[in-house]
């Protein structure tokens, strides 16, 4: 009976296990590529700590890896690092999520519809424009109001970073403001709440998980640029939190090192995987807290 | 000719750990209207949905017992579900025509079956088109969006849509509880006249039209065939009878 | 005053705190919107007049005043195209993949918070696992190839996520009329998914190479030449690329190579402005088509 009415699987299942074998290839790809960053990465690393103790590298707080001393101490780096997002994130977070509040509660759909694209394509300006901007224009503008500020300084870099990273506030934290239910927001106003008191002291507090996740990813997106501070930071390990001086960033490091002649294998090659592990690191658990509370958000 | 083009043996269907569908058996006779009944949420879609194997999309279905058609257990592992849709056909509470042209529409299910032959193709969409009461509605804007349509239009679109490729058996979800009552009409006339090509299986919260149109109807309640039967038969029962009741009106 | 009659106007309460706050956000946000408009207005000023035919189709050189970026905008369109072809492909694959064949079990929403993890990863560091893994072990050396699989990396879990947002957003019950129908799952993947979710995913793609193609960090880390004054010649050659002549032209100490690196941006953030807005209009337009 089957047979007359050509009911079989087999015609069908053999095409359509293909084309499901090709896709899950593509599925698992991205898998591989993250596989194949740790891998390398830390295989890198290994192999620097077999000549550089750890202790050293965690403590030391001087960084000279092409001097003939060599001192392998990444403490220099990270405070430059931190410096520079420092101060971005005072810029940014502040008026991001003010913003944010504003397009939510105060501002109407033309409003809306006029500053959310434009904050989109703010968001897709090569950073290497904001490099151009902070070394060129914002450095000698602020040595005329600060005489003593170097050429290569972390306060300039840090506060175009902070205009760099505004829209990522901005557009995050309005999700977050965006998730918070209405009803809350109704029941406020029903009882006479001004806009302002509704705003801050009922959403801001619901929203508040979402707007730890976009301070985490924009942090995240701060330590983790390259450009800006490869241009405008300057290529002086400091261990330092003055804004005034040269500085060097993990990212920055990675740069210089690259566009030198540094031969594979060497220990100043390795160095550049050893500081990105760390990097690495601290972009990835970030990455994943901000991704988990932007999940809850959805419900 | 055999008896009964489906008939199932003890069917339960659960949803996780819900049971919709609960022991149902029954036989289904050819060149009929069979229609099913029952209150909200008592499990006719999903029993209808079974018949077609659409259940099985839906996350976390099980089901146990057998359903044969024309003797053939279609939960079989070796039977294809794909080709037992292009026999089952199905047409679906709201009406979803694909966003393509009216004459697209309709040809899909035979492009989907590789049939490449344009003047068969043409020849098959007008006549699933009239077979659906539609034909001179459309005819002189076949390649227009089928979106462009009313509600009642599209109902009967996608019912020309399921006729193209000559299903044997033909159901249908509710196919008018978002139409109104001319449109809900029009369809009850092309179903009467379908059913001498084709089996059609409806499930539908109207009692009336359950009455006006089919020649069998199973009541359904809390998952179970409670009854089954000729129409003109359930419909004299007893009032006292839960099918009586629900028939008055005074539940469901 | 002017300003509480134009708040008034928006119907903005205009009570104490209220008032407080609203300045604020305006003093902020002219803040914001003055450091925008003087970068883009001093990189104009800088470089606007620097742009002429030459420049576009001229080699880089030692002098200032004959270089050109013939040889960068040239490698970035290479680039970007062998970027697209490697990337589009494995990143709608495993769109697809993800949200049609995967089951919801634990692994899979392993890969997803996976991917949303790698769509934070630092370019940079994309730059190195390119050097490690396409200059070194594969040993493809400083070429486009190597450049473009080092791109197409760091932009596949951008466009993995916009295309799995966009096949989200095709209704189900347009799939379950056409399963019911008999359509296999590639066939209803073919047949109605990619065609309904094509703008949202084109709009992915367009926006992911136009991050691509501002990206500087990961070429640099894979070694790629500034002094390029040739055009490449297969996938296997050197090549340079935009921001990296605008980075090697700023890291001059002299004022007219500036200008050159104001010109090569101004060309730059063109041709990023360029595919930005053609990506928010198509997904505007097609928003309107389809809730007509």
């Amino acid at each position: 009976m089957s047979i007359l009415f050509g009911m079989h699987k087999h015609i069908f299942q053999i095409k359509e296990k293909i084309i499901e074998l090709i896709f899950s290839f593509c599925g698992l790809f991205s898998l591989l590529i993250t596989v194949g960053i740790i891998g390398i990465i830390f295989w890198e690393t290994t192999l620097f700590f077999k000549e550089v103790s750890l202790f050293e590298f965690m403590l030391s707080t001087q960084w000279t890896p092409l001097f003939s001393i060599k001192h392998f101490g990444v403490l220099p780096l990270i405070t430059g690092t931190l410096l520079v997002a420092g101060i971005a994130m005072i810029i940014a977070m502040p008026t991001g999520v003010l913003m944010a509040i504003f397009m939510n509660e105060y501002a109407n759909a033309k409003i809306r519809r006029v500053v959310k694209p434009v904050l989109e394509i703010l968001a897709g300006i090569p950073t290497i424009v904001y490099g151009y901007f902070a070394l060129l224009s914002v450095t000698p503008f602020l040595q005329k109001v600060i005489p003593s500020l170097s050429g290569f300084n972390a306060i300039s870099p840090g506060i175009v970073m902070g205009i760099m990273i505004l829209p990522m506030v901005v557009s995050l934290s309005d999700d977050a403001f965006g998730a918070v239910p209405k009803e809350m927001k109704l029941a406020a106003y029903a009882l006479g709440s001004s806009r302002f008191q509704v705003a801050f002291k009922i959403i801001l507090p619901a929203a508040m998980s979402g707007v730890i996740a976009a301070f985490i990813l924009a942090i995240s997106r701060a330590i983790g640029e390259t450009m800006l501070v490869a241009i405008a930071a300057g290529m002086k390990p400091a261990f330092t939190l003055n804004p005034l001086v040269p500085i060097q960033t993990i990212t920055s490091y990675i740069v210089q090192i690259s566009l030198g002649d540094t031969p594979v294998g060497t220990l100043a090659y390795r160095s550049i995987f050893a500081v990105a592990s760390v990097l690495f690191i601290i972009t990835f658990i970030f990455n994943v807290i901000a991704q988990k509370l932007r999940h809850s958000l959805k419900y | 000719m055999e008896k009964y083009i489906f008939e199932i043996k003890n069917l339960n269907i659960y949803y996780h750990d819900f049971q919709a569908v609960k022991s149902v058996s029954v036989a289904i006779p050819p060149h009929v209207i069979t229609a099913i009944i029952g209150p909200s949420g008592c499990g006719k879609s999903s029993f209808l949905r079974s018949m077609n194997r659409m259940n099985d999309l839906i996350p976390n279905s099980r089901l146990t017992g057998e359903i044969l058609f024309h003797g053939v257990d279609i939960y079989d592992p070796l039977i294809s579900e794909v080709s037992l849709r292009r026999r089952v056909g199905m047409v679906f509470q709201k009406p979803n025509p694909f966003p393509f042209s009216i004459f697209d529409n309709v040809a899909y299910g035979l492009k989907i079956q590789n049939i490449k032959d344009k003047a068969m193709i043409a020849e098959r969409v007008e006549e699933s088109l009239k077979r659906a009461f539609l034909w001179d509605e459309v005819k002189d804007r076949l390649k227009k969006p089928a979106l462009e349509l009313s509600g009642g239009q599209q109902q009967r679109l996608c019912i020309a849509r399921a006729l193209a490729v000559y299903p044997d058996t033909l159901l249908l979800d509710e196919p008018c509880s978002s139409l109104d009552p001319l449109a809900t009409a029009k369809i009850e006339e092309l179903l009467q006249k379908l059913k001498k090509e084709v089996n059609i299986i409806i499930v539908t919260h109207n009692l009336q039209q359950a009455k006006r149109i089919s020649e069998y109807v199973g009541f359904f309640n809390s998952g179970e065939l409670v009854d089954f039967g000729p129409t003109k038969e359930i419909f004299e029962r007893s009032e006292q009878s839960m099918v009586g009741r629900y028939i008055q009106g005074i539940f469901g | 005053m002017f300003f509480l009659a134009a708040l008034k106007k928006y119907n903005l309460q205009t009570n104490g705190p209220n008032t407080v706050f609203l300045i604020l956000v305006m003093l902020f946000f002219c803040f914001a919107i003055a450091m925008l408009f003087m970068l883009l207005a001093s990189i104009f000023y800088d470089g606007f007049l620097r742009i002429n035919w030459q420049f576009l189709t001229q080699f880089p050189s030692r002098n200032p005043q004959m270089a050109g970026i013939l040889s960068s905008w040239v490698g970035s369109l290479y680039l970007m195209i062998l970027t697209g072809i490697i990337a589009v492909p494995l990143g709608v694959g495993a769109a697809i993949y993800f949200e049609k064949y995967a089951k919801k079990n634990w692994f899979n929403h392993l890969m997803e918070i996976n991917i949303g993890t790698l769509a934070g990863v630092p370019s940079i560091i994309y730059g190195l696992l390119g050097l490690a893994l396409f200059v070194r072990i594969m040993s493809l050396d400083r070429s486009l190839i190597a450049g473009a699989l080092t791109l197409a990396l760091l932009i596949l879990p951008i466009i993995i996520i916009s295309s799995r947002e966009a096949i989200r957003n095709v209704p189900s019950f347009m799939q379950d009329g056409a399963l019911a129908l008999g359509a296999t799952r590639s066939q209803v993947i073919k047949t109605i998914i990619i065609p309904l979710s094509f703008p949202g995913i084109l709009t992915g793609i367009i926006l992911a190479l136009s991050r691509a193609i501002g990206e500087t960090a990961p070429l640099i880390a894979i070694g790629a030449l500034t002094y390029i004054a040739f055009l490449p010649e297969n996938i296997l050659s050197p090549f340079t690329a935009l921001p990296i002549q605008i980075f090697n032209w700023i890291s001059r100490p002299q004022a007219l190579f500036h200008q050159n690196a104001a010109a090569g941006i101004i060309v730059l953030i063109s041709i990023t402005l360029l595919l930005n807005m053609s990506a928010v209009f198509l997904r505007d337009y097609f928003d309107r088509k389809n809730n007509k």
